[in-house]
């Protein structure tokens, strides 16, 4: 009875998906009904995560760990799903997914995300991980009659599949070479002279490295993203980063850290490749969604430069790029959700012409979170990069920093050709100005906390330097 | 003194911008009263700051009106102050805004209170980059007056505007990342972000090299020097009259100002090693693009190309590591601040006549606009050094600085003055005498009440600290000697331990 204190988020969620499935069925057309209860159940949720006991508890035969660390990624995973719920709303009315399945899948996806997060054991993140992997192959190919969400879809589950497996390839021989599947057991039993099970290591890194998209396995990303439906590529580009990355965290700093030498190489590679790629690749890019893609890619290569460098600095980096990444496209995709003129969505870059001169507000807002996505101070992404390099350069890593920032640079070119096309180009005709504040709040607090974020910038950090993974 | 001074010139310009973007109402009400807003908000900033100045202390070099508080965790804060050398770019700024306020109203004809949004948060941003006393924040200043030029190029600028903008942003950023690096590996290396601390601690000698050199690509670029000074001519060309003068008048300054409190006040052996790369660099630079300059068509590039010229012999006042090099090159500085931002002013008044820069589609104007020739022949013989403007205060200081470190440097450099005098005065004889030829300028007013004003005040302080530059002296005297006997004594130290 003890241990029901410690996984009531998760209970609750899983039972209230339960319940809204049946109110579902017996309520005709009621995603109306549905979402807001969904938004309900999400906040209770985050009350509740908050109201755990704070001190670090292994439950279930240690196999299931509540700490900071995991507390803190569980209330970004329900906060901004929450956003997204609201900001997405309207377009999910509108382009006819309404259906009352598409609030209850996102939820299910993100109860597999908190179990990922708490997972301490590679049986139970591994059931997360399928959950929230199923959930979001419905999701992409939610629009079933379109050709292009079906095609993603696919694409994502056979991809993804293929991760899955490799990871749980990885997963039986780390258990073969170390006796078990519970993170502790396995972080004392491995060193470096276990050399077959580097081979296990590798397998994992390259299935994670997946789920965050890093290059070389971020080859679904941009078409899954250009291929969703405007609101679960939203989805996509924040929430499972979020559970992927805490999870890359944990195992990287709790069963593999006696071997760090040997992942090391593999995740500056990884971070390297993503940047440089993220950079240049979108340089190219009209479909705003498919920028979108590839700049999340470059994004995920700074968050991993920070986890690359083994040090608690380097996480701690890591966990602040994050948040911040969050803020930032939780934004961007609120300016994309504005995009909208007689009921049709636009998605290219080129559809912004002139906003500054019709929307100046929005256009003020989408300036904001371009420039700070580029990382340009005063505003918050120039502070998120900046921890990394901290940390980065405190390990003596001075190429990884400076082929990181001379991306940024690459990078700004095209975050730069939005702003032009925004400010410096000839008005098009205007978008529909929107009255939804589900859409329009978290658009603003996004472009306020970005551009307010120099005058405090101790909160974010006070908060996470209370975080130690070990 | 309680009053956080510094803090209030900083923060009132974006205050004053805060308050325009949220006037709502009828458009023409609004932009009235953003022209209000920012003309007042600018001024009043101007007086605080010359208040600013009669309270400052001449007779310590200690950094004054310091403010500090916790800002990142703990180990970077937020600190204030200024010094003899600081405060005259401060002043500069101050003095300058309001002019590009008012030369704004006039000549922008379209989204102006986004325009006076923009100035006034470049403002502080420049503001901070000459007050702030910790490197973070320095940086912080530094990179974010990127966001409102890039705009303000961009949005406000010529034909070729998106070009320029673009080249001007990349360049610089290009050039600053290094300094970040630079910034968060001294962190590592001292402890501190924190100037005051770190201009009193001696950095390894080993890593001196490579932090210079990044302090170094961020400052060359921005300076700009030679060979990366070609988004200069592009930014000046396409940029409006308000932007271009606010680049040469002020922003080129911060780089200068970088030079002095950070490449000689933290890397000073590092700094006596590149002495001769710099040396060559700027006397490459005013030969250069002093001929250069001689061919351009475009009257604002030629003066974008003199600009570079100058600020060759600025660098080569800073690294003469004379008291004299470095007193001319704050004047240089100062003076050109004042010379640059007339004349791209006066091209500006040409400009908004009949929409044309080539300098082909003048001629004659003497008998048109004679109030503007005189104006013009008054910054003409400034730009070119003229004994009783402050041009030749600044320039003769860097040459007499520069002679006692090297007699050949100094003699190709004042090469550079009559080749300056060939290029102005040409330009001069082209557009203002010669024939009156081409209908359209037959009808051009001479200069209205604003611009005569704005043009008399900057004629004005010209003149006056060609003749009488001592208040400007006793300002910087005691910081500068204080920078040099540092210097000298780091280098002792060095040689010393190289000795033995």
């Amino acid at each position: 009875m003890q241990t029901i204190i410690y996984i009531l988020p998760e209970l609750f969620l899983s039972l209230s998906i339960m319940t809204l499935l049946i109110v579902g069925v017996f309520v005709k057309n009621s995603f109306k009904i549905i979402n807001s209860l969904t938004i309900l159940c999400l906040i209770f949720a985050v009350a509740l995560v908050l109201n755990q006991p704070q001190e670090t508890t292994k439950i279930f035969n240690n196999s299931y760990l509540i700490d900071k660390f995991s507390m803190f990624m569980k209330i970004l995973i329900l906060v901004f799903t929450l956003f997204i719920l609201t900001i997405s709303r309207d377009y999910v009315k509108k382009n006819d997914i309404d259906k009352m399945e598409y609030p209850i899948i996102i939820i299910s996806s993100t109860l597999g995300m908190l179990l990922m997060v708490s997972s301490y054991d590679l049986i139970v993140f591994y059931l997360g991980l399928e959950l929230q992997s199923l959930c979001l192959y419905i999701l992409a190919s939610f629009k079933r009659e379109d050709e292009k969400s079906t095609e993603a879809g696919l694409k994502y589950f056979v991809l993804s599949a293929l991760a899955s497996g490799l990871l749980l390839y990885g997963c039986s021989l780390i258990y073969g070479f170390t006796g078990s599947t519970n993170f502790e057991v396995i972080s004392n039993n491995l060193d470096s002279s276990n050399k077959a099970s580097i081979f296990g290591i590798v397998f994992i890194i390259v299935g994670l490295a997946f789920k965050i998209s890093a290059v070389p396995f971020h080859m679904w990303t941009p078409d899954v993203y250009e291929g969703s439906p405007t609101s679960v590529t939203s989805f996509f580009a924040l929430i499972p980063k979020i559970a992927a990355l805490a999870v890359f965290i944990r195992f990287m700093y709790v069963p593999f850290i006696n071997v760090i030498d040997q992942w090391q190489t593999i995740i500056i590679f990884l971070s390297i490749a993503s940047m440089i790629l993220g950079a240049v690749a979108a340089i190219g890019q009209n479909n705003i969604k498919r920028l979108m893609a590839y700049s999340s890619i470059g994004h995920m290569g700074y968050a991993l430069a920070g986890l690359a460098t083994g040090s608690n600095s380097g996480v701690q980096g890591t966990i602040i790029y994050l948040t911040i990444y969050l803020v930032m496209n939780l934004g961007a995709f609120g300016c994309i959700f504005m995009m909208k003129r007689e009921n049709i969505y636009y998605e290219n870059i080129n559809d912004l012409s002139g906003l500054s001169k019709n929307h100046p507000m929005l256009a003020l807002s989408f300036l904001i979170i371009l420039f700070s996505l580029a990382g340009i101070p005063p505003l918050a992404g120039f502070f998120a990069k900046f921890y990394i390099f901290m940390a980065v350069i405190e390990n003596k890593m001075y190429t990884l920093a400076i082929i990181g920032l001379v991306t940024t640079v690459i990078s700004a070119f095209y975050y730069l050709r939005i702003i032009k096309i925004i400010y410096f180009d000839k008005p098009k005709k205007p978008f529909e100005e929107t009255y939804d504040w589900g859409l329009k709040g978290p658009l603003i607090l996004s472009s306020i906390l970005t551009l307010m974020y120099f005058i405090y910038p101790s909160s974010l950090i006070d908060i996470i330097s209370s975080i130690l993974i070990y | 003194m309680n009053f956080p001074i510094l803090s209030a010139i900083i923060f009132i310009p974006i205050i004053g911008a805060f308050f325009i973007l949220i006037t709502k109402g009828v458009q023409k009400n609004v932009e009235k009263n953003s022209k209000y807003v920012a003309i007042f908000s600018s001024l009043a900033n101007f007086l605080l700051s010359l208040f600013l100045w009669y309270s400052f202390d001449t007779t310590t070099s200690g950094f004054q009106f310091i403010e500090e508080k916790k800002w990142i965790g703990g180990f970077v804060k937020f600190q204030l102050g200024v010094d003899g050398i600081s405060i005259l770019f401060i002043l500069l700024t101050t003095f300058i805004t309001p002019i590009c306020i008012f030369s704004g109203i006039e000549s922008i004809k379209f989204k102006i209170k986004e325009f006076l949004i923009a100035v006034l948060v470049m403002e502080t941003l420049m503001l901070g980059v000459f007050c702030s006393l910790d490197l973070v924040i320095f940086y912080l200043f530094f990179e974010g007056g990127l966001i409102p030029m890039f705009l303000i190029i961009g949005i406000w600028g010529g034909a070729k505007r998106v070009y320029s903008a673009f080249k001007f942003f990349l360049f610089t950023l290009l050039g600053s990342v290094l300094m970040l690096i630079a910034i968060i590996s001294i962190y590592w290396i001292a402890g501190t972000t924190d100037v005051i601390v770190l201009l009193k601690t001696t950095i390894p000698y080993d890593y001196q090299y490579f932090l210079w050199l990044a302090f170094f690509s961020s400052f060359a670029v921005k300076l700009p020097m030679w060979p990366v000074h070609t988004w200069l001519p592009d930014a000046h060309v396409e940029a409006p009259t308000a932007g271009s003068v606010i680049l040469a008048a002020i922003l080129l300054k911060m780089a200068g100002y970088g030079f002095i409190r950070f490449s000689l006040g933290l890397f000073p052996i590092a700094s006596d090693y590149f002495t001769p790369l710099i040396f060559l660099m700027s006397l490459i630079a005013i030969i250069y693009t002093s001929l250069v300059a001689l061919m351009q068509e475009d009257m604002k590039k030629l003066i974008a190309y003199s600009s570079v010229a100058h600020m060759g012999f600025v660098t080569l006042g800073i690294f003469s590591i004379t008291k004299q090099g470095l007193e001319g090159s704050i004047i240089q500085m100062i003076s050109h601040g004042l010379i640059s931002a007339a004349l791209f002013l006066c091209v500006g008044v040409l400009y908004d006549r009949i929409n044309s820069r080539m300098i082909s589609s003048y001629g004659g104007l003497v008998n048109i606009m004679p109030k503007y020739a005189l104006v013009f022949m008054i910054f003409t013989l400034a730009a070119l050094g003229l004994p009783g403007t402050s041009g030749f205060v600044g320039e003769f200081l860097v040459l007499v600085g520069t002679f006692q470190k090297s007699i050949f440097v100094a003699v190709i450099a004042s090469l550079g003055i009559i080749l300056a005098a060939a290029y102005m005065l040409w330009l001069y004889r082209r557009v203002i005498f010669g024939r009156l030829v081409s209908p359209e300028v037959k009808d051009m007013k001479d200069l209205n009440k604003t611009e005569l004003y704005i043009l008399f005040t900057l004629a004005f302080l010209t003149l006056f600290f060609g003749f009488y530059p001592e208040p400007l002296f006793v300002t910087i005297d005691v910081s500068v000697n204080n920078l040099i006997e540092n210097y000298q004594a780091n280098l002792d130290l060095y040689l010393t331990k190289k000795g033995n």
